[in-house]
């Protein structure tokens, strides 16, 4: 089946203004300049209908910038975002709808001078999706499908708790009936017991709409749990991406298996943490060739100089290593 | 042997214009030497205040109206303020979630290291002082540390100000540490390499550790006990396994229920329903009761007290042992 949704190339530069500090010492006779990060560096997957691919990688590794250009918010540098017209057409929307991002901070995300019941409606009313007078109605229904009461409705989101202002949000992202659900971070704010609430019921709306899904998190445990299919990213490049049964059982990049290694698991119990070495190297001035070979302990000389491609492994794994060609015949 | 601490039934209390916020109500735990203790339970559940009162760190409106806190042997709350002083930094030192509560922006590290130092042992040469600032930072993993002490914090990374606060919470060579999210905010990778530095460090120099996170499975990695806390009580503490493995407080159960894992990958995770009640306003009984799915009227009317069930375990929960722990 073709994939609804289809990123190609994608790329996306910022030129990093000078913070505060910087322009001190520039003061002071320091000379720093503005820098370019290449946030996301060509990057290229495809998305199934009804799927959940789980994004991870470390801070400023480029997720939350490739989940709002997919999600049509931020423009690209190069590359596009294409959704497949066949499959979406069905819910007749604008574009830019078809794709709703739920973000990790439900407390900033909602306006708090609006009632639940416009916050909901809002934009299916702007877009005349619904009629006013179905507002309350439909609001409730929304309300209904993030298992929040519809008695509610009336009031104001400070009188939430975090795990059910997260569900009013998702709620607000329900009521346009997208497509594709970008959450960044979206439980990361939240305590443990409310997080597996939200877990179970994005699997559940996943289910029952056959939403697809991108989902974004520093969480392993929870990215494990929850994707179909994972996409491991470093410093803006993807460095793996495969299903979840092969990234469990045969993840392929060093640097996926270094995650993997250093991800505190309850059923493990005690044990030695054996890290990888070496820091996350600036975004701003990343290294020549692998961008992990600086920590990898398998790198070589031609890792210094030359950047690996994702060569296919198996079926739809992909991996970014020239161990990989060392390998082959 | 002594316990190194012994927190005995504190409680530290808010008195705010809303009412009065009990967030740590009737908390019992000890550490002994050499010993790692997770605290463990969700936003909110009283874990900082705990750490917060054994530093003596409580501001107002909180205060402490209750319990003992002993620290090798000595009551904390009987101490002068110079004992006290001299306790913080030098037989306990505290890191916290946030380094820059630790570093100065403005001052170098080494200027900072080598203040430290001096504060507790003002007969020692700048030199030497210097020395073991170096060292320090070697121990934590910090590859030419020579150079890299002339440095202000802002130039080193999230992970390299969390190891340079941890190399100063260890310049002293204190008895205890209390460890407050010291990795939370912190990637994978490099929450590896720092808890990898403190269990190594902690063996060598043989001192306790207390630390405080909402990650279960960081603590089941490293702690030798765990405590679990929930709204302002330790609900459940005992040895790490058993504790992990076989939970009897029906929070713990739910807790460890909701954290995913490769064991149970396509099952909905176990939810707890409901939230934690507001602390200023606790229902009477069992603080979980609204959440339980093993309620019963005693819950309702009665607080539990910790219960002895063996194994160097305790569990306040009126009900359990009524039912076989799954
Ligand atoms: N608006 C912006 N202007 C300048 N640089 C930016 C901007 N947004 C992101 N960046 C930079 O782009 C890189 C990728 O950032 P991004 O927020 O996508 O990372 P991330 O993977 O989501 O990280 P995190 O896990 O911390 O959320 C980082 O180096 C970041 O500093
Ligand atoms: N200055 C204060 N005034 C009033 N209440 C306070 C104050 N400081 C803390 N509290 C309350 O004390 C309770 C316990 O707070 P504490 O910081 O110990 O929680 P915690 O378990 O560390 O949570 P987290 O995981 O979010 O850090 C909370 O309900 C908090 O709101
Ligand atoms: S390409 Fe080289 S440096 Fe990069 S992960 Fe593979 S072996 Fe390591
Ligand atoms: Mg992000
Ligand atoms: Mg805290």
């Amino acid at each position: 089946m073709k994939p609804i949704l289809t990123v190609s190339n994608l790329s996306k530069d910022f030129t990093k203004p000078l913070d505060l500090i910087a322009k001190l010492l520039n003061k002071v006779g320091q000379d720093n300049k503005e820098e370019v990060v290449h946030a996301v560096d060509d990057v290229s997957f495809a998305v199934q209908r009804g799927e959940i691919v789980g994004i991870v990688g470390e801070s400023g590794c480029g997720k939350s910038t490739l989940g709002r250009m997919v999600a049509g918010i931020l423009s690209p540098t190069s590359g596009s975002v294409e959704f497949d017209a066949e499959q979406t057409k069905a819910s007749d929307l604008p574009q830019a709808l078809q794709t709703q991002m739920i973000f990790q901070d439900p407390f900033s995300s909602l306006n708090p001078r609006k009632r639940v019941i416009d916050i909901i409606t809002e934009a299916p009313i702007f877009h005349g999706l619904i009629a006013r007078k179905q507002k309350n109605e439909f609001a409730a229904e929304m309300l209904q499908r993030v298992g929040l009461d519809s008695d509610t409705l009336q009031r104001y989101p400070h009188q939430f708790s975090g795990g059910q202002r997260q569900r009013i949000g998702i709620a607000r992202a329900l009521a346009v009936s997208p497509e594709l659900l970008v959450c960044d971070e979206s439980i990361a704010a939240l305590d443990v017991s409310i997080q597996a609430q939200i877990i179970n019921l994005f699997v559940r709306l996943r289910d029952e709409f056959t939403l697809t899904y991108l989902f974004i998190s520093h969480d392993i445990g929870v990215i494990e749990h929850i994707s179909d299919r994972v996409i491991v990213m470093y410093l803006g490049r993807i460095v793996e991406t495969a299903p979840i049964s092969s990234f469990l059982q045969t993840p392929n990049h060093p640097y996926t298996k270094a995650l993997l290694a250093g991800v505190p698991r309850l059923e493990v119990g005690k044990r030695e943490y054996e890290p990888v070495s070496g820091e996350i190297p600036s975004p701003l001035d990343p290294p020549t060739g692998c961008h992990f070979h600086p920590r990898c302990p398998f790198a070589s000389e031609r890792c210094q100089r030359e950047a690996p491609l994702l060569r296919e492994l198996s079926a739809g794994h992909f991996s970014a290593c020239h161990l990989n060609d060392e390998a082959q015949p | 042997m002594k316990p190194i601490l012994q927190i005995e039934n504190l409680q530290t209390h808010f008195f705010t214009k809303a009412g009065v916020v009990k967030a740590v109500d009737g908390v019992s735990f000890d550490i002994n030497a050499g010993e790692v203790v997770g605290l463990v339970g969700e936003s909110g559940s009283g874990k900082s205040i705990t750490g917060f009162s054994v530093m003596g760190l409580v501001d107002a409106p909180g205060k402490i109206v209750g319990g003992r806190i002993m620290f090798q042997g000595e009551d904390i709350a009987a101490m002068s303020p110079q004992q006290l002083q001299s306790l913080r930094g030098n037989r306990i030192s505290m890191i916290f979630q946030d380094p820059m509560m630790t570093l100065n922006p403005v001052l170098r590290v080494e200027t900072q290291m080598v203040e430290a130092i001096k504060a507790h042992d003002s007969m020692i040469s700048k030199s030497e002082a210097r020395a073991r600032a170096r060292d320090a930072l070697g121990l934590v993993g910090i590859s030419a540390p020579e150079e890299r002490m002339r440095a202000y914090p802002h130039q080193f990374s999230g992970g390299m100000r969390q190891r340079v606060s941890i190399a100063i919470a260890m310049l002293n060579r204190p008895d205890l540490i209390i460890a407050d999210e010291p990795t939370t905010a912190l990637d994978v990778t490099i929450q590896g390499q720092v808890i990898h530095e403190m269990q190594r460090l902690c063996e060598v120099t043989k001192t306790a550790l207390l630390w405080i996170t909402h990650d279960l499975a960081v603590v089941a990695g490293i702690a030798d006990r765990i405590c679990v806390m929930y709204a302002g009580r330790v609900v459940e503490q005992g040895p790490i396994a058993s504790t992990i493995s076989q939970p009897l407080h029906p929070y713990t159960r739910g807790l460890m229920g909701s954290v995913p894992s490769q064991n149970r990958r396509g099952q909905p995770l176990q939810q707890i329903d409901g939230m934690v009640p507001s602390l200023l306003n606790l229902p009477s009984g069992c603080a979980f009761q609204n959440r339980c799915a093993m309620v019963s009227d005693k819950c309702l009317s009665e607080i539990p007290e910790p219960i002895d069930v063996g194994e160097q375990r305790l569990v306040r929960c009126v009900n359990v042992g009524q039912e076989p722990a799954s």
